[in-house]
């Protein structure tokens, strides 16, 4: 089953403005894609459109060797699914964690009607919360938890990409780091190919295997990690990298860091 | 397998006495309740109350003051003003809550297709709330009701026409700022189909603030019907409605004021706890 | 590194809400002139709220219970949030003339002088001078920098900075905070910088206090507190800064 997402000549208008200009963009199987820009660059508008939550002007997106159309089939569906940035918003506040998970395991009948409470549990367990979580309302959990059960509810369709956009940025720095984690293990576990949003280069730099960077709906750059963070290509890159605050040196003492006063 | 430690102090059980701890806490709500609630007990079971008919005529005892016997006082043909008063009650919040049913369900509805969709369904709908809020309220009503013919057909239909306008242009609000958030964008990323989304998850979500406008939308309709009962195109005599017994004491209002007084007010009463409650409901939600 | 004479001295500051929930409890630091300290911890730890104490605007339903807060100089403030903290219906260079007419008390053309100098001092564009724009047609740095104009026209002795580029991108976080330094060079006011950013934090700041839960869990030199954290709070803190590689050819200058 090749997962290999190919995007081609995407492009994305409102009204005058270009928000997307022809974006081709291959994801690799089994491969973390990180993608970096500033805010306005495009890139969540290109995670919506993966996701099939806005239909493109232009251009093809494929997934395997079906080709995506603005209509997709219930199959499709399931394949992509995305974890958005807001931990306050993204999950119904009207519904208990039983009815979150259990919706989508029976709308696509992944189980029986009568297991659907164990896989709930299971698929808790897998983002490190407990099955007691089920009955309670999104409103009674931290920022960090209720991002972990929108992961759950993401994986319980068993989908083959995974799409994060900005799945950290709203967290308080302790939690980012486990659930940045978590996101690890389960890309390793399960196979998935990612597509992970971001604008922190560290957090890219933790997690992609693959890096590209978009500014101004246009695709800058992209380049394996280890060369994106060494020997970026573009310019803009490396405006991009020089930018990020960095810890003094900590290791050797003196000489790197002049304290002003 | 580690996992990440719960809130402790959010267990079973602390729920459902969270709730009423929250509703003892909102005077308007408590306050409100048990106006009503005083109100449809007597409407319930005023046959047992009151050893009086409200229809039948004692021409012998007309235009009594208040006494032991008649709490209120006697009408212009001698029937007990309080038994009619009550029996009124049945009659116009019977047909206050029954003429709300349908614009309700309706206008909720079509509030969220509009909210949700968008594009030409919303422009449809927009327009339509728009041209008939352009129109004065009473004019139409009137209109209508004179067309359909007086009495009880005539009020269901007005209100089937025109009450679902107020609860689509509240719900189509909030719908469309739901639409924006993110668990509407997941249920669409997971391929559930539109109106599922617009039952399962954004109804429960537009539902209180409705039920909000219900409440005072009902005491609107509450003086509509008293209303067209005052200029003769309502409830039909002699069936017992507080319009009608408006109009029918207006000429002795010099000497037994409080036959058209009295009937007054009982909608003032109905609408103040009407409103309470709305106000409660709203405040309990907004905490939440 | 302690000052012998400190511009704001906190003693044993203790903030509650209404429900006599403690909210900060018993922070004390002393600032000197010219001097910059960095106020670090995450969301809920009260370090905007120790702030907004110092300039007298706590919120709503929040209360001193305790301590002092003794300040030689004036403060001005610079929020998080630049959109949010400008009128959006009143033009940026207005707003600004606005600030400096009443708080250095001098004639409305003087004012607008003073104004268009501080914009040319931030590095905005000249065009302002010419047609003056409303806050939602800047970008959130040039807003920004709108926002640290008006603090300075207040001639503040402190400047008190809330977490001021937590909202916008790195490359113009990385122009503010350059700006923030040569401005603080050039005028000599002391600074307290609120962030949950310790790399930023460590680039600024002589001494870093470390917030935890409305307490201080730690605090000291900054490059001694880096290198010998001793609460495991700071070590997590150190940690949450994910490490690049560093550039080959080394980094762009600004």
């Amino acid at each position: 089953m090749g997962s290999t997402l190919q995007v081609q000549n995407l492009t994305v208008r409102y009204g005058g403005f270009t928000a997307l200009d022809n974006i081709s963009l291959n994801l690799e199987e089994h491969t973390t894609l990180g993608l970096v820009g500033e805010s306005g660059s495009g890139k969540s508008t290109l995670a919506r459109v993966i996701a099939g939550l806005i239909a493109p002007d232009e251009g093809k997106i494929l997934l395997g060797s079906q080709e995506l159309l603005k209509k997709r089939s219930r199959e499709q569906h399931k394949k992509i699914q995305m974890i958005f940035q807001n931990p306050d918003a993204s999950l119904n506040p009207k519904h208990s964690i039983r009815q979150i998970l259990a919706e989508a395991l029976l709308f696509h009948k992944i189980v029986p009607r009568q297991q659907v409470e164990q896989r709930c549990k299971e698929l808790l367990a897998r983002v490190h919360l407990e099955a007691k979580a089920l009955d309670r309302f999104p409103h009674e959990f931290s920022g960090g938890q209720r991002q972990r059960i929108a992961i759950a509810r993401a994986l319980s369709v068993e989908p083959s990409l995974l799409i994060a956009d900005e799945p950290t940025s709203a967290l308080d720095v302790s939690v980012q780091l486990s659930v940045l984690e978590l996101f690890k293990t389960l890309t390793t576990e399960l196979n998935l190919t990612m597509l992970f949003i971001s604008h922190d280069l560290g957090v890219i730099h933790a997690i992609s295997d693959t890096v590209a960077v978009m500014r101004q709906g246009k695709l800058v750059e992209k380049s394996a990690k280890d060369q994106f963070f060494t020997r970026p290509e573009h310019d803009y890159s490396r405006e991009l990298l020089s930018a990020v605050p960095k810890m003094p040196n900590t290791t050797t003492a003196g000489g790197y860091y002049e304290p002003r006063t | 397998m580690n996992y990440i430690q719960l809130d402790p102090h959010l267990h079973e059980g602390g729920r459902t006495a969270n709730r009423l701890k929250r509703i003892w806490n909102t005077p308007s709500l408590l306050v409100g309740s048990i106006m009503f609630a005083v109100l449809i007990i007597l409407a319930v079971f005023i046959p047992y109350l009151s050893p009086y008919s409200p229809t039948e005529q004692n021409l012998s005892a007309f235009l009594q003051p208040p006494s032991a016997a008649h709490w209120l006082g006697t009408d212009q043909l001698g029937r007990d003003l309080f038994t009619r008063l009550i029996y009124a009650a049945r009659t116009d919040l019977k047909i206050m809550v029954l003429a709300e049913i349908i614009p309700f369900c309706t206008g909720v509805f079509l509030g969220m297709l509009a909210g949700y969709y968008g594009k030409w369904l919303d422009a449809a709908i927009s327009l339509l709330t728009d041209t008939f809020i352009a129109f004065p309220f009473y004019l139409i009503v009137i209109i209508v009701a004179f067309a359909s013919g007086a009495g009880e057909r005539g009020i269901y239909i007005t209100f089937m026409l025109v009450g679902w306008i107020v609860f689509a242009r509240v719900v189509r609000g909030l719908s469309a700022s739901f639409r924006k958030q993110e668990w509407v964008a997941s249920a669409q990323t997971l391929g559930l189909p539109g109106v599922r989304i617009i039952l399962r998850h954004l109804l429960p979500n537009v539902l209180p603030q409705a039920v909000v406008v219900l409440m005072t939308d009902m005491v609107g309709l509450l003086v509509a019907i008293v209303t067209l009962g005052y200029l003769g195109i309502g409830i039909t005599p002699p069936t017992p409605d507080w319009g009608t017994m408006i109009s029918d004491g207006q000429p002795f209002i010099t000497t037994a004021w409080w036959l058209s007084a009295v009937p007054g007010f009982a909608v003032v009463y109905t609408g103040i706890a009407l409103s309470l409650v709305g106000d409660g409901l709203a405040d309990i939600w907004r905490k939440k | 590194m302690m000052s012998t004479h400190p511009v704001l001295e906190i003693e044993a500051l203790s903030l509650a809400a209404k429900s006599n929930e403690a909210l900060v409890h018993n922070v004390s630091f002393s600032l000197g002139k010219g001097e910059t300290l960095g106020l670090v911890g995450e969301s809920g730890s009260g370090k905007s709220l120790t702030l907004r104490a110092i300039l007298g605007l706590l919120p709503r339903g929040v209360t001193q219970t305790g301590g002092v807060i003794k300040s030689g100089a004036r403060s001005a403030m610079v929020f998080q949030d630049p959109r949010g903290a400008l009128d959006p219906l009143c033009p940026v260079v207005k707003q600004l003339a606005e600030v400096v007419y009443y708080r250095q008390q001098v004639s409305r053309k003087a004012s607008r002088m003073i104004a268009l100098e501080l914009l040319e001092r931030l590095g905005l564009p000249d065009s302002l001078q010419r047609s003056d724009r409303y806050p939602s047609q800047l970008s959130g740095g040039q807003c920004q920098r709108i926002v640290i104009a008006m603090a300075l026209a207040c001639k503040p002795g402190i400047l008190l900075c809330d977490e001021p580029t937590t909202a916008l991108d790195v490359t113009v976080q990385r122009q503010i905070i350059e700006t923030i330094t040569s401005l603080q060079q050039e005028l000599g006011f002391a600074m307290v910088f609120v962030t949950h950013n310790l790399a930023i934090a460590a680039n600024l700041c002589s001494r870093l206090y470390v917030m935890k839960a409305g307490e201080i869990v730690e605090h000291g030199d900054t490059l001694d507190l880096l290198q010998h954290p001793s609460d495991p709070y700071t070590q997590m803190l150190i940690d949450s800064v994910l490490p690049l590689p560093e550039l080959e050819g080394g980094r762009m200058n600004g």
